[in-house]
């Protein structure tokens, strides 16, 4: 076995610590050493994006990174969407649209999208289409995923003039 | 799927990174973005005992124009380039390409330097490459060595890279006016390896006639072809319905697919005959 190196992160805000293999995948590193479990594996082989995280604020597939990699990153996993136990709209459209079924590839969607959305705020039909083109969903065919993005999309807008008009 | 258990250094220079490759002989591997090489490692087809990460090593990512040349980073992430404004606004074809690896997460971590030192076929930097004339910048313990694409891919995941080389820049000649290039890929869905793709860029003259051509196959060989028949055929001769259609047929003759999940070896020839013909088209176009 090869010697164990140590981990440190920065996930969803916390620090987080633990001396683990080099081939330990940050999937599992995330799900079975830091106990995150909404990070899910879907296929293994870099295609569904279950797995999707960010880290260093950008969306990545943890199952196509080892932890050593990430030593010393922030990371965000979909416990840390909510903002102070409140859904973050993303989280709030999907529930809305009905957005998901099994909830398997939820996790991954929402951290997609929300990249998508940090980006650009105001995506167009075939942009949440692209944006979410990482990301595979056996349920859905897509089209609810697509209106809870839009849904999180004027939400956004909306709070922000809300606050700019509260000035 | 777990990879065996293997060693993990994480050098800060690229000297560092040459000593442990050599060092470590050939059962090292360089970890760039890892997206070729992890799912490789994952499924057990590769077993390096010892992996480089030089993700850490500063000043490998850049994309700038200097001495004549497009110079890339060997550690630029696919995402950047395909948001590049440089790149955006001269190297459609670039553009082109980077935009059809993979899905957004990928390209977050994959790296042009990766997807060529691969020496996989199915990748499609390759063959934009050897459309581009592009030469590789390898760099040993002696320093750099140059290294034209058109000997860049010598076999299956073999590349003329040496051990205790890295791949550090690719150079591009800066086109003439009046040139232009495109990537058409075929794919079963979003993300996907290419079933075939084909990359053309092309510098023509004021009358259209055709100076330059240069045409890279995907994923239809043991390694990225050039398609040199049809390269030959167009120099020199007005870009029509005729001429590209002979030049298409001709890196069509040219390509070596094999029969696999993705389609029978005569549906990617024949792929290829229509890509090669889309492709010189919108180079065309954008030529002028």
């Amino acid at each position: 076995m090869a010697k164990k190196q140590l981990v440190q992160v920065k996930i969803n805000g916390r620090e987080r610590e633990a001396a683990v293999e080099p081939r330990l995948l940050l999937v599992h590193f995330i799900r079975d050493v830091l106990q995150l479990t909404g990070t899910h594996v879907g296929c293994d082989t870099s295609n569904c994006g279950a797995c999707t995280v960010m880290v260093n604020g950008k969306t990545i597939k943890s199952c196509t990174m080892f932890a050593v990699q990430a030593d010393g990153a922030e990371i965000l996993t979909v416990e840390g969407i909510n903002k102070n136990g409140q859904l973050h709209p993303l989280q709030e459209g999907f529930k809305e649209e009905h957005g998901l079924q099994c909830g398997f590839c939820t996790p991954g969607m929402l951290l997609s999208s929300l990249a998508l959305l940090e980006k650009n705020p105001q995506p167009s039909e075939q942009e949440i289409r692209w944006g979410i083109s990482g990301n595979l969903c056996r349920c859905t065919g897509y089209q609810n995923i697509v209106k809870a993005v839009q849904h999180a999309s004027r939400k956004m807008a909306e709070s922000k003039t809300a606050q700019g008009g509260a000035k | 799927m777990i990879p065996p258990a293997f060693e993990y250094s994480r050098p800060k220079t690229i000297p560092e990174a040459i000593a442990l490759l050599l060092q470590h002989g050939d059962d090292a591997k360089i970890l760039s973005g890892g997206q070729s090489l992890i799912p490789m490692m994952k499924f057990r087809l590769a077993r390096p005992s010892h992996l480089i990460d030089i993700n850490r090593i500063s000043g490998l990512a850049y994309i700038r124009e200097e001495g004549g040349f497009l110079k890339i980073g060997g550690l630029t992430r696919e995402a950047d380039l395909e948001i590049s404004p440089l790149i955006v606004a001269k190297y459609p074809l670039i553009v082109d390409t980077a935009h059809v690896i993979a899905d957004p997460q990928v390209r977050n971590l994959a790296t042009v330097g990766g997807n060529l030192a691969h020496g996989d076929p199915a990748n499609d930097h390759p063959a934009t490459m050897l459309a581009l004339g592009a030469q590789i910048v390898a760099t040993g313990q002696k320093g750099d060595r140059v290294i034209p694409i058109e000997d860049f891919f010598v076999s299956l995941f073999t590349t003329a890279l040496e051990h205790g080389e890295i791949l550090t820049e690719i150079r591009i000649p800066i086109p003439p006016p009046k040139s232009g290039g495109a990537y058409f890929k075929q794919e079963r869905k979003v993300g996907d390896f290419a079933t075939a793709a084909v990359a053309a860029q092309l510098t023509l003259d004021t009358g259209g006639t055709c100076q330059k051509a240069g045409i890279g196959l995907t994923n239809v060989g043991a390694t990225p072809l050039k398609a040199r028949k049809a390269e030959d055929f167009l120099r020199g001769k007005k870009l029509d319905e005729a001429t590209i259609a002979k030049a298409a047929q001709l890196a069509a003759d040219d390509a070596q697919p094999s029969s696999d999940l993705r389609g029978p070896a005569e549906y990617k020839r024949g792929l290829i005959k229509e890509l090669t013909k889309r492709a010189l088209i919108r180079a065309a176009e954008r030529a002028k």
